[in-house]
């Protein structure tokens, strides 16, 4: 909030105040404190230090606290501009205007709104347009729900942007952070997704270690970009006026089809920048063992009891988590579960996107069984049990 | 984007396109051209690809000549015959998703602001009636109840005719067209009604025949929308294919269509009106000096 006790000449943006860091020495070597804290403020937190420039919201739970609380950021100076926007196609669109002026463009949304903001969001790639959209999964209605459920993952899977699934508080502030970075790069310029599960890692608590917020990311540069900005500082250029891909002739469909692959190699060339953050885009909890369980998300979590309490029984069972859905971790995974007999996927979606995924990168390269659950959804949480029984279910 | 980005460095000049070198020469960055000067200097848009005898196309080109600062302005567009003209043009243009542009055109402002903060870069939205009256109708409504400081101009054909000529909203009542096959059952839409209720600081209805008149109203709606708030521009650019309009009396169309019910119309705040006024007194002076010389 602004202080009341200050005029307006005298209000300085606490975003001034801070001061600009190497995100590599903020991700890796910052000194951290730790708070216990939930999700939607642990976003706040990475916006905090994210050197915004503008923030663009509409409401929809469980997303709606994340930006307001942006709004307040706005209002102490953290972030430099920010408005509620119509709706959702209204937000994305905006965010699209925004990032191609070549300033660093922040948005959140869940489930629904992110459905209906998909026609702009699925452009956004191939406009080359950085920016983060932090997204806290909830069920896609109907019946009008608004439990946490990833159904929505899905429909983000094949439009070219970068997608990072945290398991829990921690990293959707560290994610996030990275998202910004990421999505900069110069051979990147895309757009990036971190995704979290609603309420579960939203409205619940968890220990988040944070440097300090004093410090903040290196701000967007917008000259540092894949494609000029648009904003009338280079020579007009026909690249960036005339629409010859709108044309029917071969040379368009070509001209289309190599830009869609640009995109799609983008992504894979995001892969080293997200290493240089935030490490292996997979975890391995027993890399030895022949039965794994590979997750995303939340999801993780529960596996991880599991994982803990086969071990307290002596069994060893590996645990594998992805930290990127996109860029896609298949090396990694692929080395990872070789020699794997049984992998289990538990997911918080009924369509099970992330056991096909898993399925076309392994077929034909691996022997294991690929068991398409436990999955649960509608809002449902997994208890511990569940995955134990799934193991156990399968061991006989 | 300054003048001194549009001139090509001392040593590179020969290698660009004669056309380009013609812009930076004889085109009209740096001053402000009339219609008495068509065919005297390069223009913004020379080339095209929309159907012979269009009334639009002609706006288009009238349009580009009224900006009053081309090399700090971003074209904004959507689906539509418009952008077939208005990406032709030497002028970054946005080609976004369909019915986007008003939101689009928000986003764009507000961070070119944030970049530029002490330059002004224009932003004009430039759509037909379907892009913005229907499929884009909520963008463009909250762009103005936004008060966001930028153009739009409705290309009003008064039908789809993009795809091929369906109804619009800015379609008469009782019109036969594609999807209104027993004529359109409602009226054409207010959309000068909702700017004034939504706040708009500069309004104008105008038909493509007077260029002089065009030219004006376009740079007014620019130069108020930098300062005191939202302008819209509601422009009859008939579409001689679906309306089966003769090439040649196309013209004619315009003169009967603006006698009927298309007659120009301009409202203004107090404010815009000051602004615009204390501008125009500034230009004609300058002008006059210049004249003396």
């Amino acid at each position: 909030m602004s202080e009341s006790t200050q005029t307006k000449e005298e209000w300085v943006p606490k975003g001034d105040l801070q001061e600009v860091k190497d995100p590599e020495w903020l991700f890796h070597e910052a000194p951290r404190e730790t708070e216990f804290i939930t999700g939607s403020e642990a976003a706040r937190e990475a916006i905090r230090r994210a050197n915004v420039d503008i923030a663009i919201s509409y409401p929809i739970t469980p997303q709606s606290e994340t930006m307001q609380q942006a709004g307040y950021l706005y209002d102490e100076g953290y972030i430099k501009e920010y408005y509620r926007a119509e709706e959702e196609i209204g937000v994305m669109s905006a965010l699209g205007g925004a990032s191609r002026a070549g300033v660093r463009s922040l948005t959140a949304t869940s489930g629904p709104g992110l459905m209906r903001g998909m026609e702009a969001i699925s452009s956004w790639p191939g406009a080359r347009t950085p920016l983060v959209l932090m997204n806290m999964c909830r069920v896609i209605n109907t019946p009008l729900a608004i439990q946490p459920d990833n159904i929505e993952i899905s429909f983000l899977l094949n439009t070219g942007i970068l997608h990072a699934h945290a398991e829990n508080q921690q990293d959707f502030f560290d994610y996030s952070l990275a998202a910004f970075m990421v999505s900069e790069q110069v051979d990147v310029t895309l757009p990036a997704v971190v995704s979290v599960d609603g309420f579960f890692v939203t409205h619940a608590r968890g220990q988040v270690s944070m440097f300090s917020q004093d410090y903040k990311l290196p701000p967007r540069d917008g000259w540092r970009s894949a494609v000029p900005a648009m904003d009338n500082e280079n020579p007009p250029a026909r690249l960036s006026r005339d629409a010859p891909i709108q044309k029917s002739n071969f040379i368009s469909y070509h001209m289309h089809a190599s830009w869609q692959q640009e995109v799609f190699a983008a992504v894979e060339r995001s892969a080293k920048y997200w290493r240089k953050y935030i490490g292996d885009l997979i975890e391995v909890i027993n890399p030895d063992a022949e039965e794994f369980i590979v997750s995303s998300g939340a999801c993780v979590s529960q596996a991880r009891e599991a994982v803990r309490q086969e071990g307290e029984k002596g069994r060893e069972v590996g645990l594998i988590k992805i930290k990127t859905i996109r860029p896609w971790p298949k090396a990694e995974l692929f080395a990872a579960l070789k020699n794997a007999k049984r992998i289990f996927v538990p997911e918080f979606n009924q369509a099970g996107w992330l056991h096909k995924e898993l399925c076309s990168t392994l077929y034909g390269q691996i022997k294991a069984d690929i068991i398409p659950g436990p999955r649960v959804y509608g809002g449902m949480t997994m208890p511990t049990e569940m995955v134990l029984e799934w193991l156990a279910k399968y061991r006989k | 984007m300054s003048l001194e980005t549009v001139r090509p460095s001392p040593g590179f000049e020969e290698l660009l396109p004669i056309e380009y070198r013609d812009l930076v020469k004889h085109g009209q960055y740096g001053r402000d051209v009339k219609v008495s000067e068509i065919g005297k200097f390069k223009e913004l848009v020379e080339e095209h690809p929309m159907c012979a005898g269009c009334a639009m196309t002609l706006f288009i080109r009238l349009a580009m000549m009224a900006l009053p600062n081309p090399e700090h302005t971003i074209n904004v567009g959507t689906a539509g015959c418009g952008r077939l003209a208005i990406s032709q043009a030497n002028i970054p243009f946005i080609y976004g998703n369909y019915g986007d542009t008003n939101s689009v055109a928000s986003g764009l402002k507000r961070a070119l602001k944030l970049r530029f903060p002490n330059q002004v870069k224009d932003v004009v939205v430039m759509a037909g009636d379907g892009g913005l009256i229907d499929i884009g109708f909520q963008g463009l409504m909250h762009s103005w109840f936004r008060q966001e400081k930028f153009t739009t101009i409705m290309l009003d054909n008064e039908v789809y005719g993009n795809t091929g000529g369906q109804e619009s909203g800015m379609t008469l009542k009782g019109q036969i067209l594609k999807m209104a096959p027993r004529g359109k059952e409602v009226d054409k839409i207010d959309a000068m009604g909702l700017a004034k209720v939504a706040g708009c600081a500069y309004i104008a209805r105008i038909a493509p025949t007077n260029p002089s008149r065009v030219m004006r109203t376009i740079r007014r709606a620019v130069l108020i929308a930098r300062e005191v708030g939202p302008t819209y521009i509601q422009a009859y650019t008939s579409c001689n294919i679906e309306y089966a309009i003769p090439t040649p009396d196309v013209m004619q169309d315009a003169f009967d269509v603006e006698k009927e019910r298309y007659g120009f119309e301009e409202i203004m705040t107090d404010e815009a009106k000051a602004y615009i006024t204390e501008i125009e007194k500034k230009q004609k002076e300058l002008a006059k000096a210049n004249a003396k010389k």
